[in-house]
Parts: structure tokens; sequence; C-alpha cells
């Protein structure tokens, strides 16, 4: 269910890490939805080793449900998508995922290490017997702790545990079976504007480091934009993908999101998308049929 | 009832003694062997009802144990038997409903008070008089026969096996289901065998401490459990460790009392309860984890980046 304990995160992938070809995900021409009306159709892009994706869109646009494709939750309702050089399925082990934030226990007895730890052996049968891979495992969760930098709050309480504490521990345990290809769900939502900028730049040295694809479903691109290598835009049913300079500019994103956005420019050249504050917390009624969320996604 | 004893020797403050006196008793042999047996199960069993939020679910089962139980008397089939098809079944319905059952309180509390309404009609229909009832209700573990002792280990061995087996990915599933389920742990078949292993435990503890009063082994030295540690295998441990206590305990208190052990047991039970809520430092305790000294020696010191 999870990966062999022995996989040691790689710093450089071998060439065989990488699959028969160099991409992590590629989609042709692919649709994707719940219903019979795909939700989004017409995604061309490849996701290369090492690259750092932001997903990016308004309410409803569709983000998680191509992280849901990906893992093989969601069926594909046209083109073709292939991960990790294979078509979806659920349980890939090369695959870390971070779902949306959700209501973990407050006062449960259980802690972050354990929380991390099912990232290596949650699928297990069985009670955890003492012993040699017992230890193995226990060292590969520390190591995953310490990557994230998570060391000091990792044996507290879940429910004593801050949202940024708590999305780092959730990052280390899709971390911990050594994935090649990381999804993250909104790991930014809920946090403080200092938080958003740590965890996307930890997400980022991680991915540099062990040539990780990372696809990061974002709501606001301002936080990622420093860190980025390409930007995916799904926006009334369509897909546009890019390197920022590309995609963030003031037409292409006026004419995703229908209305005036302006992207901007401070003294040292960075990057700032101004006009879509309303769209996070007023989605735009799509054009097309309505979305309609899955159940388990309920609207934040 | 119990049989209430008005001839034994009185309490001496030698446990050994005690004990032994205790013990000379078939009935209370069995008494203390189905009930450790149950505890032990409920305090395993009751960590999860804890942790999954499902205390309320968890008392309806126990509850569809009695007019299983009383069904069963009325057309002559043993009690147990019933009770056990009854909360297999209901529990069956509940796990496949999963994630729907929790926040659907109201459907669960008309159920259950259906339920128990139908009980209380067969038991007065078998005896015509509602003792059948009251034993169902609030447990009559001095009157547990070595037949029933055999049953009881039955099925609490069971239901500790199967949660032996799932305990990784029920313990994955019942804190994350979305990530346990993208990792494709079988979370709806976890769900089924959660609420089966505990239809098996209800069924057991009925007979020890009533369809009513089970929360006391299942859900208190749990809750108890979940503030005095934070790691899962101590919490399970000490949350069995304090069912079988109170058992004990209540059970060697009703012996010298005219009073019916459920009570002692599910007093012992509260008393505890309230003394770890209220108790100066236990919030300190709850926060630290009183027996989370012991990993606390391996915590890194360095700062977060």
């Amino acid at each position: 269910m999870s990966g062999p304990v022995t996989d040691v995160p790689a710093v450089s992938p071998g060439p065989e890490a990488a699959g028969s070809s160099l991409t992590v995900v590629r989609a042709v021409g692919l649709a994707a939805g719940y219903g019979p009306t795909p939700v989004w159709a017409g995604a061309t892009f490849d996701v290369r080793p090492g690259e750092f994706v932001a997903v990016l869109g308004p309410n409803g646009a569709g983000k998680s449900t191509l992280l849901r494709v990906i893992l093989g939750l969601v069926p594909v309702r046209a083109g073709m998508i292939e991960v990790l050089g294979d078509s979806p399925r659920r349980g890939n082990a090369g695959i870390g995922y971070v779902p949306q934030s959700r209501v973990l226990d407050t006062d449960a007895a259980i802690r972050g290490v354990d929380l991390v730890g099912f990232g290596l052996d949650g699928g297990h049968w069985g009670v955890p017997v003492p012993g040699r891979a017992r230890r193995a495992a226990r060292e590969l969760v520390t190591a995953a702790i310490e990557s994230v930098g998570a060391s000091a709050y990792a044996r507290r309480r879940l429910g004593e545990l801050s949202g940024g504490e708590r999305q780092r521990l959730l990052l280390a345990q899709a971390l911990v079976g050594a994935p090649r290809l990381l999804l993250l769900d909104e790991p930014l939502a809920s946090l403080d504007i200092r938080n958003q900028g740590l965890i996307a730049q930890l997400v980022a040295s991680i991915a540099r480091a062990r040539s990780l694809a990372v696809l990061l479903v974002g709501h606001d691109v301002n936080p990622l934009l420093p860190v980025v290598d390409r930007v995916l835009y799904l926006a009334r049913g369509r897909v546009e993908i890019g390197p920022p300079e590309k995609v963030v500019t003031s037409a292409t994103l006026s004419r995703l999101y229908g209305s005036e956005v302006d992207v901007v420019f401070d003294r040292r050249g960075r990057r700032f998308v101004v006009g879509l504050e309303d769209e996070v917390t007023h989605p735009h009624p799509l054009n097309g049929p309505a979305v309609k969320r899955p159940a388990d996604h309920p609207a934040p | 009832m119990a049989v209430h004893l008005a001839v034994v020797a009185g309490f001496s403050w030698n446990p050994l003694s005690d004990a032994s006196a205790i013990l000379s008793w078939q009935f209370m042999r069995s008494a203390y062997e189905a009930g450790t047996v149950v505890a032990l199960v409920s305090g395993v069993v009751g960590y999860f009802v804890v942790l999954r939020r499902t205390a309320f679910a968890a008392h309806a089962l126990s509850d569809m144990g009695f007019p299983g139980a009383a069904g069963a008397a009325l057309i002559g089939v043993n009690p147990v038997v019933g009770m056990l098809v009854f909360t297999l079944t209901v529990g069956a319905v509940m796990g496949m409903l999963g994630e729907r059952v929790r926040g659907r309180d109201t459907v669960v509390g008309i159920v259950l008070a259906f339920s128990l309404a139908l009980g209380y009609l067969f038991s007065s229909l078998y005896t015509g008089n509602s003792t059948e009832a009251f034993a169902l209700l609030f447990g009559q573990i001095t009157g547990v026969t070595t037949w029933d002792v055999t049953v009881t280990v039955a099925a609490s061995a069971i239901a500790l096996g199967a949660v032996a087996v799932m305990y990784r990915p029920l313990l994955f599933a019942s804190v994350d289901e979305v990530v346990a389920e993208a990792r494709r742990v079988p979370v709806r078949l976890l769900s089924v065998g959660f609420m089966l292993a505990l239809a098996l435990a209800v069924s057991a503890a009925v007979q020890v401490i009533g369809v009513l009063l089970i929360f006391a082994l299942l859900v208190t030295p749990a809750a108890i459990a979940e503030r005095l540690t934070r790691r899962p295998g101590a919490a399970i441990a000490c949350a069995s460790g304090l069912a079988v206590l109170f058992v004990w305990v209540g059970l060697a208190i009703a012996y010298y009392q005219p009073y019916p052990p459920s009570f002692f047991i599910v007093g012992l039970a509260f008393v505890t309860y309230v003394v770890v809520r209220v108790a100066p430092g236990a919030r300190a305790w709850s926060r630290r984890g009183l027996m989370g000294s012991w990993d606390t020696s391996t915590r890194s010191t360095s700062p977060p980046r």
C-alpha cells in the first residue's frame, strides 16, 4: 500500500527513477468531472521531475478535481493522462498527497509523529511489531519530520498544533514514503501571510533537493509567484499553463477570469496580481453548467 | 436481581483473604472472569469509539441488543444469540452508512427510542413483568453462568482479534479518512469491520453491565486515558487497565454491600473521569501526557526552521 520501507529519499533521481519518459504527469486533451459534463476540458501539459507547478483558478473551477484525477479518484472523461508512466490508479505509492485541510480530532490521544507514520505503514494490516523494520521506519519518520522542520512539536497532540504546524506534519506524512510526485491541495489556506511564504519556500526547496514534481493548488497566486516554475490556471472550463511571466499577465488573467485583473510590478521587479481579491471570497458564477463539488470537499 | 448475600464474612482489609473469600463463590469467579474479559475488550474498542467520535452510534448499537435479547427469549432462543444477531446486523448497516451516521443524531436517536420500546414490549410479553428487561438494561453480572462466560470470552476474543488485524489502517482511517482513502486503505470495509467488532464487544458487555450502562466500560475509560497519555498504544493499554480496575473494585465493593455491582462499576468510572477532568494539574497532564515523559527524552530540541 505504501512504498517499501527501504526506499530512502534520493537527492537526485537515477535514470530509472524518472521512468520511461522524463515526465511525471503527461496530459493530452484531458477532460474530467464527476457527472457526464466535464468540469474542464482540453488540458494538455507535462510536469517534469523537480518542477513546482501552482494550480490556480476560482472556486469550483476544478482544481481539486485535477488532483483527484491524478490520484485515480475521479474518472477521465476525454483525452489521456499518464501519471509516473502509467494510467492513474488509487494508492499509487509514488504520489504524496495532502488534501484540503480538514477538521482533525482535537482531544484524541494521537500525536504528530503518528500522523507522519501513517504515510509509511498506515495501510499495513496488524499491530506494529517491534524490531529492525520498526526502527528503520521510525528513522524514516524522524528524517521526514526534520526535513520539514517540525521536530520541535511532532510529539504533541494533533489538537495542540497550529494550522502551520499541522500543515508541515501533513507534508512530512506525504514525503515519508519517498514519492516522486507531490500533490498539495490548498496547503496555504487558513495560514497567515508569513506562514504562507514559509510553506511555499519549504515546498520549493524540498522539490528541488529531491527532484520531486509538485502540483500545489492555491487560491492566492502572490505568495506562490516567487517560488513556482510554472502556473496552471483552470477557469471557466479552460486550462492554461506556462511560466509565470507568460501566464500571469493582465491580458491572460483578465481573459481567464472574465473580469479586470491587473498584474503589477514592484521596484524589485516582482510580480503581483491585483483585482482577484473578491475572487477569493466571492467566486464568479461560472459559464456553462454549475460545478458540483464532491460531497467530501465542501466549500471552505 | 443479583443474589445479595446477607451472610458473608466482613471486609477485613487483608486483600488476600478478602480476595479468597470473594472468589470462593462460583458465581463470583464467573463474574470476575466475564467482567475482566469484557473490560479488556471494552478498553480497546472504546479507544476507537472515542477517536472516531461515534459514541452515540455505539450507544444506539448497544441498545439494539435489548430488543434482540428480549425478542429471542420470547421465541425461545438464547438471549445472547438474539443480541448478537441484532447488534451485528445493525452494526453492519451503520458501518456501511459510515460517515453518514455521524451528524445523523436525530435519526439514530429515533431508532434508538423505538428499539428500547420494542425491547420493553418483548420482555413484558415474555415474563409478564419487567425483571428480565431490568437485567438486560442494567446488567446482572452476579447471575453470569459458566456458559455465559464461554460466550463472552469467545465474542471478546473475536472482537479483539479483529481490532488487532485492523489496527493500523483503522487508526489511519479514523484520524484522516480522506488521505487514507487516497492511499487505498479500504475505508468503508474498515468502517463495517469496526462496527462488527463493536457489536461483539457490546453483546459481550451487556451481561456484565447492561445495555444502558455500557458507556461506563466503553467510553469512560477511553476518555480518561485520552487525558492521561497522547500515544495511541498507551491510551489503549490505559483504557483497558482502567476498565479492568473499575470492574474488579466495583465487584469487590458490591460483594460487601447490598447494592448492584453495575452501580459501583459505573460510579468508579465516573468519579475517576471527574477527578481527571477537574484535578489541578490535569490540564498539564493532558498537554504533556502523563506517560508522555517516555518519549520526550528523544524529543529533538532543534528550533523549527
